[in-house]
């Protein structure tokens, strides 16, 4: 389903081709200055005359960056939250999706617009409600103040992105499974889930950045206690506004970057495919 | 259209296979399918099904957005966080406060007038690279497409201090490429908003730019042969052809990126640390957060946020209606 190439003129596709490797070069080129960065020695990131290289890579920014204290705490936490995210949200927006795209019931309408309201929310403004109610419960300083919040903020997306994928699946199928006897649990676990399955990883892309992201609420909910910070905390211990740990920076930004960058070239297939699915409707 | 129908077809002819590892209970307890029974007659089962994230979203969304919406009304201050002061009901007090304040309004301004800038560059740059990228082969797609990835990927709090780096006045490659000496990004209001602008710009244009492009792959090729055989210009292509049939996508990726770019946070607190010289930067976001956390004015802070709410719901009414113009079945 390619546009029909033969009608571009050779010098035409050959100025885009060009271009597009130019704007690749220039896209990428703050992620390259960001490791390049993290391997200079110190007197050449903060040299008045950059370099686009290094003669003499260095690993002493990263050395600072994991002697600092419990920075593998930090990074173990910000995967346990990150994952307990994706896979709780995951499961629970695909329940929620099947339930309104595959059902008539009443609210079901409000239900969806209801949805939709939800990602409006900034979630920064409930930050000041939160951090009382975490109180309230008991969940300050704990993992589990940053994983809720994050579950309940990156469902109302995934449940609209995937109703896209659960229509996609035919009624038929769904008849056809009831006929040969499968009970509605094992339809759903065992028909739906996995033709939904790239679906969800599309959406888990965002819910995983998200919460990998987030420093407000491990800023503001992980008060004393800083064996449950996560990442992004440890990044900012290098980063003063006034005087700046570049090299500090770069390295344990790197070091945050590469598990997403991992993970996104892991489901990149599946998302150009999967958003393609769900905004179709 | 899309991928999913072939999916699809291949699990029908697989016959759905059963895994026998799987964790869940076959025979879904108490649903005996002895008499087949029409799926849609049981009315409790879509319940069932929603009532978890009912049971998050109710709690963590929905209630403290009902608290929010409760400290906008009344005073609190560090006084009554602490407990040592009694809650009052202060009605529209804090609102009047806010309202009357010039500095509030020069915020709302400057929220919005960003935020357009950044949908308006994000979809321009998204939608031209993803017309660029059906125009070449394998390998300049390939490049582009991880390149957009990997700035997508970056989390915001690193792609800040990047950006930050890059634009240094002191050991910034920018600034001796272009020759600016020791130029301040970051001092001047239109140049740190500029600059969070591209930062904003080169980690959201990706997401437009992929889903444009799987939009387009999605049309077919006939469709475009045929307009390219009746002698229809690239452009005009665009404009009757490819835009009408993106319409569903486009409208999907402005209104997301309305959403986005509206609550800006990570990118103005860290990169104009905190909201720039005297406030200079500040987005309605990072202004309830300096006031509640900054200045402990929580009730202040919770009267910006309600605002803020306000105006996302206007959007998605909005958009709303566009889908319902489209006719299409929510």
């Amino acid at each position: 389903m390619n546009l029909p190439r033969a009608r571009v003129r050779r010098p035409w596709r050959l100025a885009a081709e060009a271009s597009a490797l130019l704007i690749a070069v220039v896209v990428a080129f703050p992620l390259y200055w960001m490791v390049l960065s993290a391997f200079k020695p110190a007197g050449e990131i903060e040299s008045s005359e950059p370099r686009p290289w290094t003669l003499t890579p260095s690993l002493d920014s990263f050395r600072r960056v994991f002697e600092q204290q419990e920075f593998g705490r930090y990074f173990l936490n910000s995967l346990i939250v990150a994952g307990s995210v994706v896979i709780a949200s995951a499961l629970i927006a695909f329940l929620a999706a099947t339930a309104v795209t595959r059902f008539r019931f009443r609210f079901r309408t409000t239900l969806l617009i209801m949805f939709l309201v939800a990602q409006m929310v900034p979630v920064e403004a409930l930050t000041i409600p939160l951090f009382f109610l975490m109180r309230d419960v008991g969940q300050l300083n704990t993992l589990g103040s940053l994983i809720l919040p994050h579950i309940a903020f990156s469902l109302p997306f995934a449940i609209w992105m995937l109703r896209g994928f659960v229509k996609a699946v035919p009624e038929a199928l769904e008849e056809a499974a009831h006929i040969d006897g499968a009970s509605r649990s094992r339809f759903l676990w065992q028909i739906l889930f996995p033709l939904v399955f790239p679906g969800l990883v599309a959406t888990s892309v965002f819910s995983f950045i998200s919460t990998w992201n987030d420093f407000l609420f491990a800023k503001s909910f992980i008060i004393s206690d800083t064996s449950q910070s996560t990442l992004p905390m440890a990044l900012l211990v290098f980063y003063k506004p006034d005087d700046p740990d570049w090299g500090g920076v770069m390295a344990a930004s790197t070091v945050m970057t590469i598990p997403v960058l991992v993970f996104f070239v892991l489901v990149q297939r599946r998302l150009v495919s999967g958003l393609g699915g769900a905004v179709k409707d | 259209m899309s991928a999913s129908p072939s999916g699809t077809g291949g699990a029908v002819r697989a016959r759905v296979p059963v895994r026998r590892g799987l964790s869940r209970p076959r025979g879904g307890s108490r649903t005996s399918n002895r008499a087949p029974r029409p799926y849609r007659g049981s009315s409790s089962t879509p319940w069932l099904y929603l009532a978890p994230a009912l049971v998050v979203l109710g709690g963590l969304l929905v209630y403290p957005v009902y608290q929010l919406g409760l400290i906008s009304f009344l005073e609190y201050t560090q006084a009554q966080v602490s407990g040592g002061e009694p809650t009052t009901f202060q009605g529209f007090g804090n609102y009047a406060e806010l309202f009357g304040d010039g500095e509030f309004w020069r915020v709302l301004l400057a929220t919005v007038v960003f935020a357009a800038a950044c949908v308006v560059s994000t979809l321009a740059v998204g939608c031209a690279l993803a017309v660029l990228l059906t125009r070449v082969r394998a390998v300049p797609r390939l490049a582009l497409m991880l390149a957009g990835l990997g700035a997508w990927a970056t989390p915001a709090v690193t792609g800040s201090t990047v950006w930050l780096l890059l634009f240094d006045p002191d050991f910034g490659p920018v600034n001796r490429m272009l020759g600016l000496g020791d130029h301040s990004w970051t001092y001047g209001r239109y140049s740190a908003f500029l600059l969070v602008l591209l930062e904003v710009v080169w980690c959201s244009f990706p997401f437009v730019m992929v889903t444009v492009y799987a939009g387009i792959r999605a049309v077919p090729a006939e469709v475009l042969e045929a307009a390219a055989l009746d002698g229809a210009s690239q452009w005009r292509i665009w404009r009757s052809v490819l835009a009408p049939m993106l319409r569903p996508i486009l409208v999907v990726v402005t209104i997301q990126s309305v959403i986005w770019d509206f609550k800006v946070f990570t990118q103005i607190y860290v990169m104009t640390n905190g909201g720039g010289i005297a406030g200079q930067n500040l987005v309605l976001n990072v202004y309830a957060y300096q006031k509640a956390f900054a200045s402990s004015q929580y009730s202040l802070g919770s009267a910006i946020g309600v605002v803020m709410l306000l105006i996302l719901l206007a959007v998605t009414l909005v958009y709303l209606r566009l889908l319902r113009r489209q006719g299409e079945e929510l």
